[in-house]
């Protein structure tokens, strides 16, 4: 199984392939069209994390000392990048995601959406991803 | 039309910054109802103050004082003329519209009493809600709203209807910055002042897209932002009639606002001073006033029917991408249009769009309750000024369709 780093490693592999900023977020876009939905029904107010531009909802569940999250986003780019963020985090322990360092975002460009101004709730998803791991540590 | 006229691009030649590239694309700037862009002529002025003029107002005896103070307050004058005040006194600089809206609701606001109303309408920025809803909270006031069609045209039976003698103030928009809807405010202003009610005019918009003239309107206040009609940021403008502005206490206090100070009573100065505490932003007014200098020295005429001409074409192109919705169809319009395509999010539209070297904005343009009255979270607005050209349209709307072929 691939480290915390080999996985981030491995999606800017996958964007280093492509020059153009359209081809990039095509495979953002791609992504967020295959990830796991939370239905509408399934949402709740406590999932959603509120930005001014997208709004974001995140489910986790602990199991078996690892860590699992589901998310969606009602804007289908910040859904994509979700999706990356989740194959990095899925399935790590609780220490891992608090302390290890988030490298990939920038290295592919798109640290744009992580900015307090951007406003697409990510910041704050990342933020909650590692308080959920914090309370299992 | 379809080639831009060779007016238009000596006009666009004077800002340099739409010869930018983003992500090496040329850059296509249609987020104009956001910030206009600078004329070379301001930005040489800014240059050539802080370069050989520099120093505070009003209270130097020396030399580049006297000079920064002549050509503030020549700017006031210029400004005052330009927007057909009568008088410098009633010329009061803000930091902009939301500084001069602010400035109104707490200090004319000090002058209500419980029970009174002040009107607005249903699409208003966000800073034509707040304050009000401040001082109305502070002085048990009653804040009611205009509501709105659906085509985004005021819905002026129902202001008949809320308009009484009750009402005190209405402070409303000229231009809907989110629909671009043109308000009758001259028909508001008539109607308020047969109650006695006063009348503020949000111009943001249409400061940059049309002759104003206050004196002509009869409004009892105007506000507008200096980076909106090809100014800086940071100043702005809030016009009042004389005699209100006397009437209304100070807004905030501190050196240039006063006559005389002790421990036991301070004098206030005389207007427009009084609403003018602290030292200013000098650089904005006199660079305001080189902006106005430059609209005076174009045939803004020609430019103004030019934008509509651009709104036209713009919004006959979207009209023929499937699924579009425009938000915002009143038959007055300024050069701005907000839309939608089918379900897909505004922000996905306007991140692919921003890679292909396209500024537009998207989100709810600071109009959350109008967004409320629509049942959408937002909007893609694209805003164009006189130095638009039609082949930008044609670069937006080819880039716009790339898009929705990824994201559908």
């Amino acid at each position: 199984m691939s480290t915390f780093i080999e996985k981030q490693e491995a999606i800017i592999e996958d964007f280093d392939l492509f020059d153009d900023w359209m081809e990039k977020y095509e495979m953002i876009i791609d992504l967020g069209k295959e990830i796991r939905s939370i239905s509408e029904s399934q949402r709740n107010d406590d999932q959603l994390i509120e930005g001014c531009q997208s709004r974001v909802w995140l489910r986790t569940e602990y199991k078996d000392s690892l860590m699992y999250f589901f998310a969606d986003s009602d804007a289908i780019i910040t859904k994509g990048i979700i999706g990356l963020l989740i194959k990095v985090f899925d399935g790590e322990k609780p220490e891992t995601i608090v302390k290890e360092e988030l490298f990939f975002i920038k290295r592919i460009g798109l640290q744009e959406h992580l900015s307090p101004t951007r406003a697409n709730g990510l910041l704050g998803m990342v933020k909650r991803m590692k308080m959920e791991a914090l309370k299992h540590i | 039309m379809n080639q831009t006229p060779d007016y238009i691009k000596e006009l666009r030649s004077q800002f340099p910054i739409l010869k930018t590239k983003v992500y090496g694309k040329d850059l296509v700037y249609f987020d104009n109802a956001a910030t206009t862009q600078k004329p070379l002529q301001v930005i040489e002025r800014i240059q050539s103050y802080y370069t050989s003029e520099n120093s505070n107002i009003h209270r130097g005896v020396h030399h580049l004082s006297q000079v920064a103070t002549q050509d503030y307050e020549d700017a006031r004058k210029l400004i005052q003329k330009h927007i057909g005040s009568n008088k410098e006194s009633e010329i009061i600089f803000t930091k902009g519209t939301t500084d001069g809206i602010n400035l109104v609701a707490s200090s004319y606001g000090e002058l209500l009493k419980e029970g009174d109303e002040i009107l607005i309408s249903a699409m208003e920025h966000h800073s034509n809600i707040v304050p009000w809803q401040l001082i109305a909270q502070k002085k048990n006031l009653s804040l009611k709203v205009i509501p709105i069609h659906e085509n985004g045209e005021l819905n002026m039976a129902s202001f008949d209807e809320l308009l009484s003698e009750k009402t005190k103030l209405i402070s409303i928009t000229h231009i809907s910055n989110t629909l671009g809807t043109i308000n009758p405010i001259k028909e508001i202003i008539k109607k308020a002042h047969i109650f006695g009610a006063k009348v503020l005019i949000d111009g943001a918009q249409s400061i940059q897209h049309g002759e104003i003239n206050v004196s002509e309107l009869d409004c009892d206040f105007f506000v507008f932002s200096g980076h909106k009609i090809f100014g800086p940021t940071g100043i702005g403008v809030l016009y009042g009639k004389e005699a209100l502005l006397e009437s209304m206490p100070p807004y905030q206090g501190g050196g240039d606002m006063i006559k005389r100070v002790s421990f036991d009573h301070t004098s206030f100065n005389e207007l427009p001073f009084k609403f003018e505490a602290g030292t200013p932003n000098i650089i904005g007014g006199i660079a305001l006033g080189t902006a106005i200098k430059f609209l005076k020295s174009i045939d803004t005429e020609q430019a103004f029917s030019y934008e509509k001409a651009l709104l036209n074409y713009a919004e006959q192109e979207l009209k023929k991408i499937d699924e579009m919705t425009i938000i915002g169809t009143a038959t007055e319009k300024t050069s701005l249009v907000s839309f939608n395509v089918g379900q897909i999010h505004p922000f996905d539209i306007g991140t692919l769009l921003d890679k292909q070297g396209i500024a537009v904005r998207t989100g709810h343009h600071c109009t959350q309750p109008l967004m409320d009255f629509f049942k959408i979270s937002g909007t893609l607005r694209a805003s164009f000024a006189f130095y638009n050209t039609i082949e930008e349209v044609d670069v937006f709307i080819a880039a716009l369709k790339r898009s929705l072929s990824l994201l559908k």
